[in-house]
């Protein structure tokens, strides 16, 4: 499973620092993406393209995670060559993170 | 209890006017707001009103407030916008030769200016936040200095009885904070109000991104009629759930999701959103559905102003050559790099020395690099080779070596393209708020 399965994710950026969230679908699931959606986690899946710390906030009232992506690699939106210049598809290289298949059944 | 009906009419400088109109026409609007202004987007205003000292205001203002004036005018709808961009008080001149062609007459339109800094900032010594560095020792390569101003100039022109009021550099939700503190008579200092009203503006801001623009994911996360997606606007009591909805009828979606994504998009710190005007908090926000495209929002506060402001530095930084080539078929991927390499070695050998060379392969890794996916080798590949360099000639010899890998590169490269342009850089600084002075100034069309 990914965790496009259970969640959903809407990235934006303020020059080289990205914020990518992850809302649950099911509030029922968030204690499980606290667990397994680690600021660790994140900043390994996302070495190719940041190599600045990952700062994870919570927000149990919506079921929502917040990760706040430090030093972008080429240096945000308006010095970098990247086509994706506002980071703006990391929401979907999040999703992209595997999770194991039991505990998400409601 | 008094409610007000706040509708967003744009949530960037290129975006659509027909929601605006829609909005404008069926939502029943107290106030309209247009959010036009992104960090380059002012820049490049700053470098337009060189060109033209008339200048310097969203190339859209004019087609946008023909849109939609006089349905404001009938329904005694304000207008709030920040498209003044580098040059309020000749949009403000743009906006009243519009209402006299429509033949609108007593109509206040107000503009606010005070955010264009650049004269001030090489006054003291002021740091840049990204680097530590001087900004004095950025010299000629600055080209704009805008402070984010707050609500408050925005609240004296409405206190004034404005109708249309055109700001620079405010800070996006502070178009929304001023007209909810002006009706519901919060003072600016009633930080809790001015953080729920911050909320308001937050989530409304980007226009379409809360009512299903942004959004859609076939099969996970479907919306209907995003063809014609309707803009959202807010009803908000003195106390109590704000909620955020759309015009009936319009497409796309209001649902807890949307608002959920909207809420945290471009937060840092959900405790600590800071503003002009507030340092508001989200913490406790809770988001419930309230019926069809309507959606219940409530939690939001706020603590103290900081006593600084933030000021967006904008600095010429060089050049971008880039060139695009595709090739298909079995075999593309190897066309491709083969493609790239003899681009970075012709490079070399014409002695270019570009500060930064960057090649994609758009279908394989342009996005994420390689680190993310397990990309199988697709029918088609698109190369792109992106260069920074220190001149214009220089850029555009990086796009001319792409683009003539079309008779001197590998088989069967099509569809090229190429583009050369200089580059604006974007880094802050903090300046005492009591060293900006905003004024505002009305004139009766």
């Amino acid at each position: 499973m990914k965790l496009r399965d259970v969640a959903h994710s809407r990235s934006g950026d303020k020059g080289a620092i990205v914020n990518v969230s992850l809302i649950a679908f099911d509030p029922r699931h968030y204690a499980s993406l606290v667990r397994h959606v680690t600021a660790a986690r994140v900043k390994d899946h996302f070495a190719a393209m940041a190599t600045g710390e990952v700062v994870r906030y919570e927000l149990p009232l919506i079921g929502a995670l917040n990760f706040v992506v430090h030093g972008i690699v080429g240096g945000g939106v308006t010095r970098t060559l990247a086509l994706d210049a506002h980071g703006k598809s990391l929401s979907s290289a999040l999703l992209e993170i595997e999770i194991p298949d039991d505990e998400w059944s409601r | 209890m008094k409610t007000i009906r706040i509708g967003c009419g744009a949530g960037f400088s290129g975006d659509r006017i027909e929601p605006a109109v829609e909005l404008a026409q069926k939502g029943e609007l107290d106030y309209l707001v247009f959010e036009c202004l992104a960090e380059r987007t002012i820049a490049l205003a700053q470098q337009a009103r060189v060109r033209d000292p008339d200048g310097g205001y969203d190339p859209m203002l004019v087609a946008r407030i023909e849109a939609v004036l006089e349905e404001c005018r009938k329904r005694g709808t304000t207008i709030i916008s920040n498209m003044g961009a580098a040059n309020p008080n000749a949009a403000g001149d743009a906006v009243r030769s519009v209402a006299r062609r429509l033949g609108i007459s007593g109509i206040r339109v107000a503009t606010v200016t005070g955010d264009d800094v650049r004269g001030l900032i090489g006054t003291a010594d002021f740091v840049v936040m990204e680097t530590g560095a001087p900004v004095r020792e950025l010299g000629d390569r600055l080209v704009a200095a805008n402070a984010y101003i707050g609500a408050e100039p925005i609240l004296e022109a409405l206190s004034d009885g404005a109708d249309v009021v055109i700001t620079g550099r405010a800070a996006d939700p502070s178009l929304f904070v001023a007209p909810l503190a002006h009706e519901h008579g919060w003072g600016m200092d009633d930080w809790a109000a001015v953080g729920r009203a911050t909320l308001v503006g937050h989530l409304l801001e980007c226009a379409g991104q809360i009512t299903g623009g942004y959004f859609a994911d076939p099969g996970r996360k479907d919306v209907g009629g995003l063809d014609a997606l309707g803009f959202p606007l807010a009803e908000v009591p003195e106390r109590g759930p704000v909620v955020v909805t759309k015009v009936q009828g319009s497409g796309g979606a209001v649902t807890p999701a949307t608002c959920k994504e909207q809420l945290l998009y471009e937060i840092h710190d959900p405790a600590a959103y800071i503003t002009p005007d507030t340092v508001a908090d989200f913490t406790g926000v809770r988001i419930e559905q309230a019926g069809a495209n309507r959606v219940a929002i409530d939690g939001a506060t706020g603590r103290r102003r900081p006593d600084t402001l933030k000021v967006s530095l904008a600095c010429r930084d060089g050049f971008v050559g880039e060139g695009q080539i595709s090739y298909a078929g079995s075999g593309a991927v190897d066309r491709a790099r083969l493609a790239a390499e003899i681009v970075v070695q012709r490079l070399k050998r014409a002695r270019l020395r570009p500060v930064e060379v960057r090649c994609d392969l758009i279908g394989m890794n342009s996005l994420h690099g390689s680190g993310v996916g397990h990309s199988t080798r697709p029918y088609e590949v698109r190369l792109r080779v992106a260069a920074r360099t220190s001149s214009l000639a220089d850029a555009q010899a990086v796009a001319n070596e792409v683009e003539s890998l079309y008779t001197n590169g590998p088989a069967g490269g099509g569809g090229a393209t190429r583009s050369a342009r200089e580059i604006l850089s974007l880094v802050s600084t903090l300046i005492p708020r009591e060293l900006v002075q905003c004024r505002v100034r009305a004139e009766v069309v």
